[in-house]
């Protein structure tokens, strides 16, 4: 179980820090697979890194990460370390590029291993099994990153992710660089984790949106370091509240539909600079609905059991 | 694998070929006959004794055959290691000038080389993470680098030779001395040695230092540092992948430094009066002595391609990424 409350993650930057993420609060139940959507620069990846390994230029500016009942010291990248790869883990969006380029693989999962202070022989039947699962050949550890292709790729770094049985596996993009039948096995890979219970909870980060349909039980979208709505995923697909989510699906092309003589629509304009962020709702620039009260900040409360959606249109 | 190799030392034998064949032309197209400069040497004053001397040197560099008979036989002299003989050492054969030479110029060239490209590639490594020290020490080293070589070497040469007077300055050994393995001599060696070999080691270690940090540090900002960061992996191990990897460059640095050994610092041999390859390839054009030169030249292309060769094989050893290419026809 992850607890989210009130995080803040700021971006150094020699202009003022951009506030990429603004006081967010979430949870993931166990068994939970949670789809995080957003445009770029909506403080997807920035949370799913704030939750494993903040980079040089993150800086930690408030709010706690509980996971199982311990909060994670996500400011201190030292004391962080014994949480990496044990507990937290990630499958990160570079996953083609993310192995040594000069190692034998499986070279390279026993140092990674032995210098996580665990015998390499004791995980290594269990190696093998998860590359049955993903459909990997046992003889791919003698060989070097470039000698696999982009799927092997990936489904390679998701079983070294998920080694050590992770509570929390963050999947970041995962399936951007593939093609689009390569992008389903992925997808059901992943889902074979958690109905395995290999991971117990999972944030599966995309900006596409059928991609997390597919897999996900929950829906988190966030816009501009904010977060915007929460739902089961049927909810936000059929029943959105938030006029942000709902121009996002509305963008989404329908199977069976002819778009001949007819425009698929897009949402007009851009998110707001986050440095620092204009005051009120930040989707008021863009919103077809907006009006004075959207001056203020609409809190992110819930409106009705696991649907929570910061809009007062919709409060 | 067989392939791949047979393929490079069919490449090899042909940029051989090539090489000394213009080795052959340049000397044959540069102004200046070594025939007129021997007879003039000679100072005959009579026309029956200028034709005599004539026709005795023309036969003695083998010019009074066809242009054609004169390259196939420069091969046949070529390959039974007969390069000809030296106008500068009259009557010395060119061989053995140069192998007299030769050690001096390796034994010089040699440590410089490697002790700066290990000891700069682990200075380098250690300045990418300490960040006092890459903004204390390591500028001294750009200016170093920057710095005309032949200045600094003037310099080092003024400094702790003439003014200091720790080390004598010109030759490569005391003129009073022979060559000879006794304490004396090798003392006197040594002393005459060490100002060129820290000449050239210090700008050296500067460049290597310099190449390896900023290696490194883009080694250490790649995905893969990256990703097992992010799985707890601890930073020795990272920086282990990232020095191994950083090194790839600097093997191809080291291994045409190496290449071009052969030739001496032609600089520092000039500066310090230090009597190598790099001294006889000056005393060579001073005197138009061209089978001299030829046969320098000869020197140094066969140690660039042996050094070439060697590259190839230690980079199928350490980098995988030049064993996939092994099995296409590329």
């Amino acid at each position: 179980m992850l607890h989210v409350d009130d995080l803040r993650v700021h971006y150094r930057t020699l202009r003022g820090d951009v506030r990429a993420l603004d006081g967010v609060s979430f949870s993931v139940a166990d068994r939970e697979i949670m789809g995080l959507v957003g445009e770029s620069g909506s403080g997807k990846t920035t949370l799913g890194k704030s939750l494993i390994r903040l980079d040089g230029r993150m800086r930690h500016v408030g709010g706690t990460v509980t996971l199982d009942g311990t909060e994670l010291p996500i400011g201190d990248d030292g004391r962080m370390n014994a949480f990496r790869f044990n507990d937290v883990s990630i499958v990160p969006q570079y996953a083609m590029s993310a192995m040594n380029p000069t190692r034998r693989i499986g070279t390279m999962i026993r140092e990674l291993v032995t210098s996580r202070g665990i015998r390499f022989d004791t995980v290594r039947s269990e190696l093998d099994r998860r590359l049955d699962l993903v459909g990997l050949d046992r003889e791919v550890l003698d060989r070097y990153p470039i000698e696999l292709s982009g799927g092997m790729k990936q489904r390679m770094v998701m079983v070294i992710s998920t080694l050590l049985n992770p509570k929390l596996l963050v999947a970041d993009e995962v399936t951007s660089a593939l093609d689009v039948s390569t992008q389903r096995a992925v997808a059901l890979a992943l889902a074979g984790f958690r109905d395995r219970d290999l991971v117990h909870a999972m944030i599966v980060i995309t900006h596409d949106v059928s991609l997390v349909y597919q897999i996900a039980d929950t829906i988190l979208v966030m816009y501009a370091g904010k977060l915007a709505e929460k739902a089961p995923t049927d909810v936000i697909v059929e029943r959105p509240l938030h006029p942000y989510t709902r121009a996002l699906i509305a963008a989404l092309p329908e199977v069976g539909v002819q778009y001949a003589g007819k425009r698929l629509t897009g949402i007009p304009g851009g998110p707001p600079s986050l440095r620092p962020p204009p005051p009120g709702c930040r989707f008021r620039d863009r919103c077809p609905v907006a009006f004075d009260r959207c001056a203020e900040q609409p809190p992110f409360v819930e409106v009705e059991p696991g649907h929570s959606v910061a809009c007062w249109r919709a409060s | 694998m067989g392939r791949y190799f047979g393929r490079k030392l069919a490449i090899y034998a042909l940029t051989f070929f090539v090489a000394v064949t213009i080795n052959w032309l340049i000397p044959r197209f540069m102004p200046g006959d070594p025939v007129s400069r021997m007879v003039a040497r000679a100072g005959m004053q009579t026309p029956e004794g200028v034709a005599a001397m004539r026709e005795y040197y023309s036969s003695l560099f083998g010019f009074d055959v066809p242009v054609w008979q004169q390259y196939l036989n420069f091969w046949g002299g070529l390959l039974t290691g007969d390069l000809g003989v030296s106008l500068w050492a009259f009557p010395q054969p060119v061989s053995s000038i140069i192998v007299a030479a030769v050690p001096y110029t390796l034994g010089l060239l040699i440590p410089a080389i490697l002790l700066s490209w290990w000891a700069g590639n682990k200075f380098g490594a250690y300045a990418a993470r300490k960040k006092v020290l890459d903004n204390t020490v390591l500028p001294i080293w750009y200016v170093l680098t920057a710095t005309p070589y032949m200045w600094l070497a003037i310099l080092l040469a003024w400094a702790l030779g003439k003014v200091a007077g720790l080390f004598p300055v010109g030759r490569t050994f005391s003129a009073s001395l022979r060559p000879e393995w006794s304490w004396v001599f090798v003392t006197d060696l040594v002393s005459h040695w060490f100002l060129p070999f820290l000449s050239l080691f210090l700008v050296a270690f500067g460049g290597w230092a310099i190449g390896m940090r900023n290696m490194v540090i883009y080694e250490l900002e790649s995905d893969y540092a990256h990703y097992l960061g992010a799985l707890g992996a601890p930073g020795k191990l990272v920086r282990r992948y990232a020095f191994r990897n950083a090194m790839l460059p600097q093997i191809t640095g080291l291994a045409l430094q190496l290449g071009v050994i052969v030739g001496g610092a032609v600089v520092t041999e000039i500066v310090f009066d230090y009597r190598g390859l790099g001294y006889l390839v000056l005393e060579a054009i001073k005197s138009s002595d061209f089978f001299l030169l030829q046969g320098i030249f000869l020197f140094i292309v066969i140690g660039v391609l042996v050094a070439n060769f060697i590259i190839d094989v230690v980079y199928v050893l350490v980098d995988p990424r030049t064993r996939a290419g092994m099995g296409g026809g590329a």
